[in-house]
């Protein structure tokens, strides 16, 4: 059972991986899901396997250890909320540009495209400048 | 006195809570944030006497016992860097509510901030390694939503890149945690102390990497800090201010906490961090040199700067942690001042690129002195604080007989200088090059003061707190020191929290 859960999680580990090398926001976020899957799936196998920790129904020696449970539970509350965020964040990206790709970084478009200012920035700073006076 | 631990975690939360039923009234809201953070400054101030006085204070939630209950430690390091970051988190606060901007459009700010304050408190509280998770998610959800308020093109750009990376790290840290749980059977912090010696070497080698990969994402080292200088330039000023000057510094911390606190001086790993420490300070300010923006050339100086005080922690000497610690004072109160007076650039000239704006010294020689001061500073320029941190740190590399590095940090601080000299002369002294670019965003009079009086006063109260970093140096460097001893021989650490 626990080599099987180990495999899982290797997998989990794997595709999210390649998932989060994607451009698309929206793939990303899957990749994310598949990766804290894989984390907490690891947490909870890192615990001893056994009985459920109700007092009376079975002997102390023979309880699983719940404190990783508690610990996966409260993992993956926390990853569901920033995946929310990320989701909201996704579709805000597509509502302003009809496409949720991750750009490239100022500085690294800055330097593809030569010398001191690109388009871009400039573009930026003059969408920048009329948000400010619309205010 | 162990009643007053918790306070610093529980009252921005209960100010958060507050601040969203006034939401109605802004004016509420900010005596609420105002008046929640003031009492922090105070509770840090009492926790630092008295911690500095009886030892460290260790505060168990239900009165469980260590291994079981979640415990909150206060020492010598966890308390001063929490009243600096008190003391940061006022000023910016204030700030942010004397700019026309972010914190007036929108109704969650105040709240946001406070969760944001409870989770950089109890990071630096926390004694258990899940808490310290659970501390950093609590600090980054409040990041994630102030970067991307008002929800601009260029910041969901960055935030993009921003919450992805930290998502990775704090996976990262589950799965380091999951594997710690069941190598040691534990989360407790001083727990783990003990049991990790049981493990090999090697594993133990294994584990204290893992760490450094983990914080390391958060501190912003090299080679993991290419999205600091991405996204931290894209939020409101006062929100890259409270980022650059608290959020890298809390990884800094975890970083320092773990690797003195966990391993042995077998299996640490110091001639790694001292690589990746002069990997940073270069790769940091070569990348400031190249910018022509003020909020992104001290976006990599920040970089740059945690490279520093990584290299204090790598000496593994008491001068070295020491330095260390005082170089976070330092840098702290330093860095967040240098981006309020960048705010007030971009205010005031109306742009934050160096060949938009020009000529500010005789425009508003106010903001010349408050940029001036902090630059100076943090470049090391003898009398102001930079300097002290950075002769303990060569001082103790000296001692330590790591010459290279040493040299490294030199050749570091004098293009540190360059790239302050670069903002100097674009900003005020150079006139603008390219005046039509100006454009209608610059105040014509920015006034007596410079600027806005609420934004003025923060940004002096900074440079007050940095000159009296300089001032106050021998205090504080001799408490660093008692910290620095704490941290390398946690023993003291480890009775504290499991005695009964």
């Amino acid at each position: 059972m626990s080599v099987l859960l180990a495999f899982a999680a290797a997998s989990l580990f794997g595709i999210g991986t390649y998932l989060i090398l994607q451009r698309k926001l929206s793939r990303i976020i899957i990749g994310l899901g598949l990766l804290t899957h894989g984390a907490n799936l690891l947490l909870i196998t890192s615990g001893r396997r056994g009985d459920p920790p109700i007092i009376g129904e079975a002997g102390i020696e023979a309880f699983s250890d719940p404190l990783p449970q508690a610990l996966a539970l409260t993992a993956i509350v926390i990853t569901f909320a920033v995946t929310m965020l990320l989701l909201a964040i996704a579709f805000r990206s597509w509502l302003l540009t009809d496409d949720d790709e991750v750009e490239d970084d100022v500085g690294d478009r800055a330097v593809a495209q030569g010398p001191i200012m690109s388009e871009e920035l400039a573009d930026q700073e003059r969408s920048m400048g009329d948000e400010d006076e619309s205010l | 006195m162990s009643w007053l631990v918790p306070v610093p975690i529980v009252l921005p939360l209960i100010g958060a809570a507050l601040s969203v039923l006034v939401g109605r009234s802004r004016r509420a809201q900010r005596v609420i944030g105002v008046t929640i953070l003031a009492a922090l400054v105070v509770v840090a101030v009492v926790l630092v006497i008295a911690v500095d006085r009886d030892g460290t204070i260790v505060s168990r939630a239900g009165d469980w016992p260590a291994p079981l209950g979640i415990t909150l430690v206060a020492d010598r390091f966890a308390v001063i860097m929490l009243l600096v970051a008190a003391v940061t988190l006022l000023a910016v606060l204030v700030y942010a509510i004397g700019e026309p901007g972010a914190e007036r459009n929108h109704v969650g700010f105040q709240s946001v901030y406070l969760v944001l304050a409870a989770g950089v408190s109890a990071a630096f509280l926390t004694g258990d390694l899940f808490d310290l998770f659970v501390a950093f998610e609590m600090m980054l959800t409040a990041s994630y939503v102030l970067l991307t308020l008002g929800g601009r093109r260029e910041q969901i750009r960055a935030g993009m890149t921003y919450v992805v990376i930290s998502l990775v790290a704090s996976v990262l840290f589950v799965t380091a945690l999951a594997l710690l749980y069941s190598a040691t059977g534990t989360v407790n912090m001083a727990d783990l102390a003990g049991r990790i010696t049981e493990l090999s070497p090697g594993l133990r080698s294994g584990f204290a990497v893992l760490l450094v990969v983990v914080f390391g994402i958060k501190a912003a080292l090299f080679p993991l800090f290419f999205w600091l200088p991405d996204s931290y330039p894209t939020a409101p000023s006062p929100i890259t201010a409270i980022f650059a000057g608290l959020l890298t510094k809390v990884g800094v911390y975890a970083i320092i906490r773990t690797q003195t606190l966990f391993f042995p001086s077998d299996s640490r790993p110091g001639t790694l961090l001292l690589v990746i420490a002069a990997a940073t300070m270069i790769v940091g300010v070569l990348g400031a040199i190249a910018q022509d923006d003020v909020k992104r050339i001290l976006s990599f100086t920040i970089v740059s700067q945690i490279g520093y005080m990584v290299m204090g922690l790598a000496l593994f000497t008491i001068a070295g942690v020491a330095a260390a610690v005082y170089s976070i004072v330092h840098h702290i109160v330093v860095k967040t001042a240098l981006f309020l007076t960048g705010g007030l650039i971009e205010h005031v000239g109306g742009s934050s690129r160096l060949t938009r704006v020009g000529g500010m010294v005789r425009t508003a020689p106010v903001l010349a002195v408050l940029f001036l001061i902090p630059a100076l500073s943090l470049a090391g320029v003898p009398p102001f604080s930079g300097f002290v941190s950075k002769l303990a740190l060569v001082d103790a590399g000296v001692a330590s007989e790591e010459y290279a590095v040493v040299g490294v940090s030199l050749v570091v601080s004098l293009l540190t200088i360059f790239s302050m000299i670069r903002i100097w002369s674009g900003v005020f002294w150079n006139p603008a090059e390219d005046p039509a670019a100006v454009g209608s965003r610059a105040v014509k009079s920015p006034g007596r003061f410079g600027g806005p009086v609420f934004m003025v006063i923060p940004t002096v109260v900074l440079v007050a707190c940095s000159l009296a970093v300089a001032i106050a140096a021998g205090p504080i460097y001799e408490f660093s020191e008692r910290a620095a001893e704490e941290l390398l021989n946690p023993a003291g650490y480890v009775e504290a929290v499991l005695q009964p």
